[in-house]
């Protein structure tokens, strides 16, 4: 991809967008024909675990968009692993490729202009350690929703309107358990309405989506995602559309279901509170890299990088009075046309001639904790 | 919905009473007469004695026809509520018995345009869709672009010129061909298939591109919603996506529309059938209007307003049937 003259600001002149278009067509055409062909061997997706603790691991993760304005890097390099039955916190501000990270991993991305360009992802199904990147789709296919399940943002519209919410669920597991009978699959359904806690599961099951409130379509969504026990749920903010009492029992369901199943949770979140709460490891991105990652304690009670430590001053806390929250000068920069630097540079309060430097290197502070920046002061044990 | 049924007919009758008077009233100021044409007609015949306007006169009151208007519009309206039109001025039959012998050729005629657009036009706005910005979908909207924009006439004049003036494969115009009745059965249906052909490609060409720039832009919506995405997340495979999931919600506008249609199959096509000149509905009431006829064109346009009012109604009760969201408690 040549580089965009950039003459004022975004604007790209029509040859420009053209020229664009047709090198993306030709990119995408050659990934979506070797995404597509007939017959892919097995040896190609079958991999091994570098830990075989975990259940899924991102392994230096690409996902580019292709558009018509240039090639987005809505994940860049993202690496970290997800242990078995532990759950971890995804944080960042909007736009910073948490999203794109989960949907990769499921493989939902908007084809053929979003795509897995680099990495991989292996996923442990029990039987054979697959990466998902390469996986012929109808492979795909049977992991998802069976071992792998996803919960969406928007209750509202993540339900099919023209179908009842029991022949919703009801599809789910009958596709994924081909051994049970219609009683079967009815009686399980109906099992999971009141495992989320519905009240009347057997008329739930005959509503339809517009009949029932957002709380309660989020709930139908996760008894969906739990109907396989699936060994990882996926919850891309599964509580930022509800109101704050609905948030509190969807998490603690969430969390009692988990233990219920032994299941993993990657839980994406803006919600620093509900990451504090709920899991275990924290991984921190932005613009599409990670910048940080650790076990919770290490990241709430020693947040190392800049960014890091400005999402923790900027939530409030019970308890103690000011007058204007902190925020974070400025936006996340605009994934196409990335420079190599510190992505978070021209927003940094604690920039230095150091950090005109190329993107700053991963540097452990434990086994557990990394961070990436220039600046870690020297008494955390910051050494290159 | 009784209360909305109920609702609906009486605002239907009082629209179709308010149309009845229009009608009326603009046919009865037509500039072509047919008692002045006809008059001319008999004052030019050797032996004739009366004037013009006697002749006027005279055949006014042998049709019964009434020169004051409001007078003559109760009458009208008096016997069109005991469903009694009258007898028609050009074709000197009942106006239902000629409605009769012509619906059933406009019927076939729509039927078989609609059965082709809709099996045509529904699939490629599907495979446009899901295959957006692709070769297939340029294809498909080039063509749909050329459908929308050619007109009917022009349309059927090419495929006159192509057919029959160059290749001498089908007969220009007419519904059967001259030597139908000496066919037997099977060679007087394949006689009236191959007279029928064109007009029915003229209609299936000129219409199917709305239909499937509709279908297109409908399944894009859908392939583009949460609920495509939670399909694909439970792990269907893509068929079940779309033909199930993706076509189900596609069929929501789909399926009001063809609902919508439907009574428009008895309305004929004036123009198509006019230029075939196929005897139907449209053929005849045109030959009606261009002679003055007022009781059949008065029929004409009333029957056209019912099938109006009824296929808006058709569509109504149909969103119901089809969208679970709109269900009248």
């Amino acid at each position: 991809m040549k580089k965009t003259d950039k003459k004022k600001g975004n604007y790209l002149s029509m040859k420009d967008s053209n020229r664009i278009a047709k090198e993306n067509r030709k990119i995408t055409r050659e990934l979506e024909k070797k995404r597509t062909r007939k017959n892919i061997p097995e040896e190609e997706y079958v991999t091994e675990m570098k830990n075989p603790e975990n259940i899924v691991e991102f392994d230096n993760v690409h996902t580019y968009f292709y558009t018509d304005a240039g090639v987005a890097k809505a994940v860049n390099g993202v690496s970290f692993g997800i242990s078995k039955g532990k759950t971890i916190g995804i944080v960042g501000e909007s736009g910073c490729g948490k999203s794109v990270t989960s949907l990769s991993l499921m493989q939902l991305l908007q084809r053929p202009s979003g795509q897995v360009v680099e990495g991989a992802i292996r996923f442990d199904t029990g039987e054979q350690v697959i990466d998902v990147t390469k996986i012929p789709l109808d492979k795909m296919c049977d992991i998802r929703g069976n071992q792998l399940s996803m919960i969406f943002q928007e209750p509202m519209t993540t339900l099919n309107p023209v179908f009842k919410i029991g022949e919703q669920i009801d599809e789910v597991i009958a596709l994924h358990k081909k051994d049970m009978t219609k009683e079967e699959v009815k009686a399980r359904s109906i099992e999971l309405l009141d495992m989320v806690g519905m009240i009347d599961p057997e008329g739930v099951y005959r509503k339809y989506p517009h009949e029932l409130s957002g709380g309660m379509r989020q709930r139908v969504v996760i008894a969906m995602s739990l109907a396989c026990d699936p060994k990882l749920i996926i919850a891309d903010e599964p509580t930022t559309a509800l109101d704050v009492t609905i948030q509190a029992q969807i998490l603690d369901m969430l969390r009692e279901l988990k233990e219920r199943i032994n299941s993993s949770i990657m839980l994406i979140t803006h919600d620093l509170g509900v990451v504090y709460d709920m899991a275990d490891y924290v991984v921190v991105m932005y613009a599409g890299k990670v910048i940080e990652k650790g076990t919770r304690d290490e990241i709430f009670n020693n947040p190392c990088h800049p960014y890091t430590i400005g999402l923790m001053k900027s939530k409030p806390v019970l308890g103690k009075k000011i007058d204007r929250l902190f925020n974070i000068p400025g936006n996340v920069p605009n994934p196409i046309n990335m420079p190599d630097y510190c992505y978070f540079k021209d927003r940094c309060d604690k920039c230095t001639k150091e950090c005109d430097g190329t993107y700053p290197g991963e540097v452990y502070l434990s086994p557990t904790h990394m961070v990436t920046c220039y600046n870690i002061p020297s008494e955390q044990g910051g050494d290159l | 919905m009784r209360k909305f049924i109920i609702k609906r007919l009486l605002l239907s009758i009082l629209i179709l009473f308010l149309a009845s008077i229009i009608f009326y009233g603009v046919l009865n100021n037509m500039p072509s007469d047919f008692f002045e044409v006809k008059a001319i007609e008999m004052t030019k015949k050797p032996g004739n004695k009366l004037t013009k306007e006697e002749w006027v006169k005279k055949l006014e009151k042998e049709y019964g026809k009434d020169p004051n208007l409001v007078r003559g519009y109760c009458t009208w309206m008096k016997k069109a509520l005991t469903l009694e039109f009258g007898e028609s001025w050009h074709w000197n039959v009942d106006v239902l018995e000629k409605f009769k012998d012509v619906i059933g050729n406009s019927f076939f005629l729509a039927l078989a345009a609609f059965i082709l657009q809709t099996i045509i036009a529904i699939p490629l706005g599907i495979l446009a869709a899901r295959k957006q910005y692709s070769k297939t979908d340029y294809a498909v909207t080039v063509f749909a672009l050329i459908g929308i924009s050619i007109p009917g006439f022009f349309f059927a004049t090419i495929l006159k010129y192509i057919l029959s003036v160059k290749l001498g494969w089908l007969d220009l115009y007419g519904a059967v061909g001259r030597f139908h009745d000496d066919y037997n059965f099977w060679g007087q249906m394949w006689d009236t298939f191959l007279h029928y052909l064109m007009p029915i490609l003229t209609l299936t060409v000129t219409g199917i591109g709305s239909l499937m720039r509709y279908t297109r832009t409908n399944m894009l919506e859908v392939l583009n919603s949460d609920y495509i995405r939670t399909a694909r997340a439970k792990g269907l495979p893509e068929k079940t996506v779309i033909n199930k999931h993706a076509f189900r919600n596609t069929l929501i506008p789909l399926v009001t529309i063809l609902g919508g249609s439907l009574p428009g199959l008895f309305g004929g096509a004036m123009i198509t059938e006019t230029i075939f000149q196929i005897p139907g509905i449209g053929y005849t009431s045109y030959q009606s209007i261009i002679k003055g006829d007022i009781p059949f064109a008065m029929f004409y346009l009333m029957f056209s307003a019912i099938l109006i009012l009824v296929s808006t109604f058709i569509t109504d009760i149909l969103y119901a049937v089809v969208d679970p969201r709109v269900r009248v408690q």
